[in-house]
């Protein structure tokens, strides 16, 4: 059929510009991810219906008490996070003296649970959730039309992204976890509650994964199903990061997202495996991961 | 004597009430997707427009007995399979309604012609069940991709919007709406500007939404279905489509759709159904019943639901008219033989072919200020009527017709 | 086998050591009255996850190796077989074997990649290409995409038994069902069974001793992936249909909680999963919604409170060396 090549330069800049949404997903989650892998050695396989939760949560919120974009922009990842220290402390603790592997399928099955019960209650066609009027509109830069909504979700994920590195790598409590996560038993001697850290550490990667879902609310179709197909992926851009760092998982995430921009100028119908065709070339050329520690 | 005279008469009367008074038993399975994509549009609300048919029908006939039960195929062609097979073989069920999926609607199609039940599909939307995969025992209602490509492309290209740009999904689904629909744009003397195929389950369409904003043309046709059609229209807003004088054709959009991306999001959109809740007294009323029915706040009745009570209603009329559910190819050719009639579609026939036959309608989404109430969505912009608005039966290739 | 002997009496208690090979007698008794009892169709069914779920289980119960794309095996064999059969109109023996290779092939793709990494990266990986393929049998064209390929003959058996008589093609999946088990036991029971143990106990440990680990994973993966495969094509054949489904990530969710219900790195567990699934699935269909929370309540439950399985839970219960 007739498809349009041959975007000048400067249209190009503008669409990975555009296309760099998707990279902010995939670092805030793969972020979310690693942060959680990290501290407790579980795959949060929930990550995706704690997205998807945030999501729902920004519309309840609107539906409900009338709270609009900027407030659930707060208060979403609080409930969510909320919930993923209840979840923490009446599932996961269990499982830590454990094959990792329980642990992926405990969350695999909360994350069915979750969506199940969402679906049941809000069905599966979507619900409405409009972009915020302080954000509607855009620049006209000649070329092209740039959403206002699109810059601001770059830069706020960038923003977190780099407030959440800044915090783990730079600050005294972002030492603890670091310490915690290499030998527990010996920050504990130090008399530093271990198990807390380790439930709120739960608690913020599950109120990461919120906080993209309420951006996403506003473009995306908010349904139950938000998280599943989109997790995956998520799985393939850690794998291909290496969980070994959090700037890693950031870069990677971003990284991911811009090539799977240019995929789309450039080859739509392959832009939803390129992750993957990417994640088998990593594998096999360096199979740690691009940032990872052990070979 | 006057006890063998009042013996005689009560005979004489029970001789003559019993072909009438014959008790008739019919089983009904709704198979359907009560979880993932079609559950809003089918689901629950199809189990329900199927009891209502069934209590309306026994109201006016106390001698037929109608028992509906449902499951949930769960989108999967083999679960399908295996339900009807369970649902004919053990439960001795009559008559398998809605199923939504056409890929699971073209299998159960296949084994209940088999096992001569019948089938009364209001929710798929392959024109092939009525045309190469056509069966004896199959009556499709509500839609088909024919009728929407053909509603939506040819009407909307009449009320002026005749340059196209495409949207479609990369699959046989999305191929075959964009082909058809193409076809229908240019021979009804519209242009067709481009089209560009996007994968299955696609989130972000910005640099599809450029390419089509870019194209200047009036209409962009979206050749995709549910997540994907909701997505592309949510970023159209944010990228200023509608605002900047483009509108959106949905090819396979529902009610439910619609409710999900909200009027101000929704507005202009342009789509062919042929049921809408509002459209007249009949179908209002149908629907208060049918709301009170589903027992669901405020959610609102899509064309297929409305499908499954019309295909059952007429369904039961032909096996009252028979007096008996048991052979499959002969209800269906009673229901062939007898024009529809019934409060969501109005008047209608169906074909040869097993095609129901009404009319259809194009609409447009009400920008938020024209809604005047809750549920007030649409405006009526043309109606098609029901021989212009299915594909003409010599063209289907359906071999009962031309055998 | 290891002489299983009564504590107190110090004599070998022979039922208890030779637990596996009673179950397997009991296993063939119970399948050969089931079609009479129950629903054939359903019978057969339950058997080829049966023999999916086992397979599966084979990596992760005596590899340590938890694969979350096992979809991918079981939907392609299914794919090529219902082809082979519908298309190509070769008999059922040859749609099958068709199949069979295909998984054996993509298992030897997809497994020379995840091998590289362990535990959960290895699951992630399987995962992400059994999705991968997933995208691509939406789009191929001989797939059918979202409608599959219907309609598959069945076909006549080495040209003499008509598969379309329902005990016919019953006793052809039991035979094939029965032998795939066979092969798990003498895989289990072998030496090269004895080295994948090791390999999941302790494989620094293995390496040290000598043992050239990597080929045996990717050995066992690609008799995991092949085994898919056969359940996979005899499906097709089975219930005529081979659709997206089959390949998609839900199909690898399910074949996870058949043996996780049943009991992991249990012999018999999968199979017991696979009928406790399907039977569920099916008597629950009315639910619509709820199948799937009913799932994941399972999963968790499972991995919490019960996670030796029905048949783990079993064999405690006798005091059983292998179930």
């Amino acid at each position: 059929m007739f498809t349009i090549f041959g975007i000048p330069s400067a249209a190009l800049f503008g669409q990975l510009l555009i296309g760099l949404i998707n990279g902010s997903f995939y670092a805030l989650l793969s972020l979310g991810l690693a942060v959680i892998f990290g501290m407790l050695n579980i795959i949060n396989f929930t990550h995706g219906a704690q997205y998807m939760l945030g999501a729902l949560s920004a519309y309840l919120l609107l539906k409900y008490s009338g709270l609009g974009y900027w407030p659930a922009l707060l208060i979403a990842p609080l409930l969510v996070g909320a919930i993923g220290v209840v979840i923490e402390r009446l599932f996961l603790q269990w499982l830590y003296k454990l094959d990792h592997l329980y642990g992926l399928l405990l969350t695999f099955g909360l994350a069915l649970i979750i969506e199940g019960i969402g679906r049941n209650y809000f069905g599966s066609a979507g619900l409405p959730y409009t972009l915020p009027d302080s954000l509607r509109g855009g620049q006209n830069l000649g070329f092209m039309f740039l959403p206002n909504y699109r810059v601001w979700v770059i830069v706020a994920s960038l923003t977190v992204c780099l407030g959440t590195w800044f915090v783990i790598e730079r600050t005294r409590i972002g030492a603890y976890l670091r310490a915690a996560t290499e030998n527990p038993t010996l920050v504990r001697a130090f008399g530093i509650n271990v198990p807390r850290m380790i439930t709120l550490t739960y608690g913020f990667g599950a109120a990461l994964a919120a906080f993209a879902g309420v951006m996403a609310a506003p473009i995306y179709n908010v349904s139950p199903n938000m998280g599943s197909e989109l997790i995956i992926v998520v799985f393939a851009v850690v794998v291909i990061g290496g969980m070994g760092s959090i700037m890693g998982a950031i870069v990677t995430g971003f990284g991911l997202g811009v090539v799977e921009g240019l995929t789309k100028v450039f080859f739509p119908e392959a832009s939803n495996t390129v992750i993957f065709v990417i994640m088998a070339i990593v594998l096999l050329v360096r199979p740690a991961g691009l940032f990872g520690r052990r070979a | 004597m006057r006890k063998f005279l009042g013996l005689a008469a009560l005979a004489a009367v029970l001789a003559c009430g019993s072909a009438s008074a014959q008790q008739v038993n019919v089983k009904i399975g709704v198979l359907t997707d009560m979880a993932s994509l079609y559950a809003d549009d089918t689901g629950p609300g199809s189990v329900a427009a199927a009891k209502m048919a069934a209590a309306d029908f026994m109201k006016d006939h106390p001698n037929v007995k109608v028992d509906v039960v449902s499951a949930d195929h769960q989108n999967k062609a083999d679960v399908g399979v295996q339900i009807v097979n369970q649902w004919i073989d053990v439960d001795h069920v009559d008559m398998i309604a809605d199923v939504p999926n056409s890929g699971v609607a073209l299998a159960v199609a296949q084994v209940i012609s088999t096992k001569n039940k019948v089938f009364v599909a209001s929710g798929p939307a392959s024109s092939d069940l009525t045309g190469p995969k056509c069966q004896p025992t199959t009556v499709h209602m509500t839609y088909d991709t024919w009728m929407l490509a053909n509603g939506t492309g040819k009407a909307i290209v009449k009320n002026g919007g005749d340059t196209w740009f495409f949207l479609t999904s990369d699959y046989a689904f999305g191929h075959a709406l964009e082909r058809d629909t193409m076809a229908v744009v240019t021979a009804n003397g519209g242009k067709v500007l481009g089209a560009v195929r996007h994968p299955i389950n696609t989130s972000d369409f910005s640099s599809f939404l450029l390419q089509a904003q870019s194209s200047k043309a009036k209409i962009i046709g979206l050749a995709n279905a549910g997540g994907d059609t909701i997505n592309a229209i949510k970023q159209g807003a944010e990228f200023g489509i509608v605002a900047g004088g483009q509108k959106f054709a949905g090819l396979l959009v529902f009610a439910p759709d619609v409710a999900a991306l909200g009027l101000k999001t929704a507005q202009g959109l342009m789509f062919t159904e042929t049921f809408y809740w509002d459209l007249n007294d009949a179908t209002r009323a149908w629907t208060k019943r049918w709301d009170k029915e589903r027992n669901s706040a405020g959610k609102l009745p899509s064309m297929n639901m409305a499908g499954v009570y019309a295909g059952t209603m007429h369904y039961l009329k032909a096996v009252a008219a028979l007096g008996s559910a048991a052979d499959g190819k002969a209800v269906v050719t009673k229901m062939k033989a007898m024009p529809t009639d019934d409060p969501v579609f109005g008047k209608g026939t169906i074909r040869a072919d097993g095609r129901a036959l009404h009319p259809a309608y194009l609409f447009e989404v009400k920008k938020p200020e024209e809604s005047k109430y809750p549920g007030d969505l649409y405006i009526l912009r043309a109606t098609i009527p029901a021989d212009e608005a299915f594909r003409p039966l010599k063209d289907g290739g359906c071999p009962l017709v031309s055998g | 086998m290891e002489r299983v002997v009564d504590p107190v009496t110090k004599r070998p208690v022979l039922w208890r050591q030779h637990s596996e090979e009673i179950g397997f007698a009991v296993l063939v008794v119970a399948l050969l009255a089931a079609p009479f009892l129950v629903y054939p169709l359903f019978v057969m069914q339950a058997l080829c996850f049966a023999l999916f779920a086992c397979a599966f289980n084979l990596l992760i119960g005596y590899v340590g190796l938890l694969s979350f794309g096992h979809a991918l095996y079981f939907g392609w064999a299914s794919y090529l077989s219902a082809h082979a059969a519908k298309v190509w109109g070769v008999p059922p023996e040859a749609a099958i074997l068709i199949g069979t290779a295909t998984a054996a092939g993509l298992g030897l793709v997809a497994g020379s990649l995840a091998i590289r990494r362990q535990g959960i990266y290895f699951a992630m990986i399987t995962l992400a290409l059994a999705q991968m393929m997933y995208f691509v049998a939406v789009r191929a064209k001989f797939t059918g995409g979202e409608d599959g390929i219907q309609g598959v003959p069945r076909g006549m058996l080495f040209g003499l038994f008509d598969l379309r008589n329902d005990m016919t093609m019953y006793v052809l999946v039991l035979a094939i069902f029965l032998i795939g088990m066979a092969i798990i036991y003498r895989i289990i029971h072998s030496p090269f069974g004895e080295v994948l143990k090791a390999i999941r106990e302790n494989e620094t440990r293995a390496i040290s001793l000598g043992y050239k680990t990597e080929r045996y994973k990717l050995l066992a993966f690609v008799l995991s992936a092949t085994l898919a495969g056969v359940a996979g094509s005899t499906k097709a054949l089975l219930v005529q249909i081979a659709s997206l489904t089959d390949v998609n990530w839900p199909m690898s969710g399910e074949v996870v909680l058949m043996s996780l219900v049943g009991g992991l790195g249990t012999l018999f567990g999968p199979v017991v999963g696979s009928f406790v699934i399907l039977t569920m699935q099916y008597k629950l269909a009315f639910m619509g919604e709820w199948v799937l929370v009913i799932q994941g309540v399972i999963f968790v439950a499972c991995v919490l409170l019960f996670r030796r399985g029905i048949v783990g839970e079993l064999a405690k219960l006798l005091r059983v060396r292998g179930l």
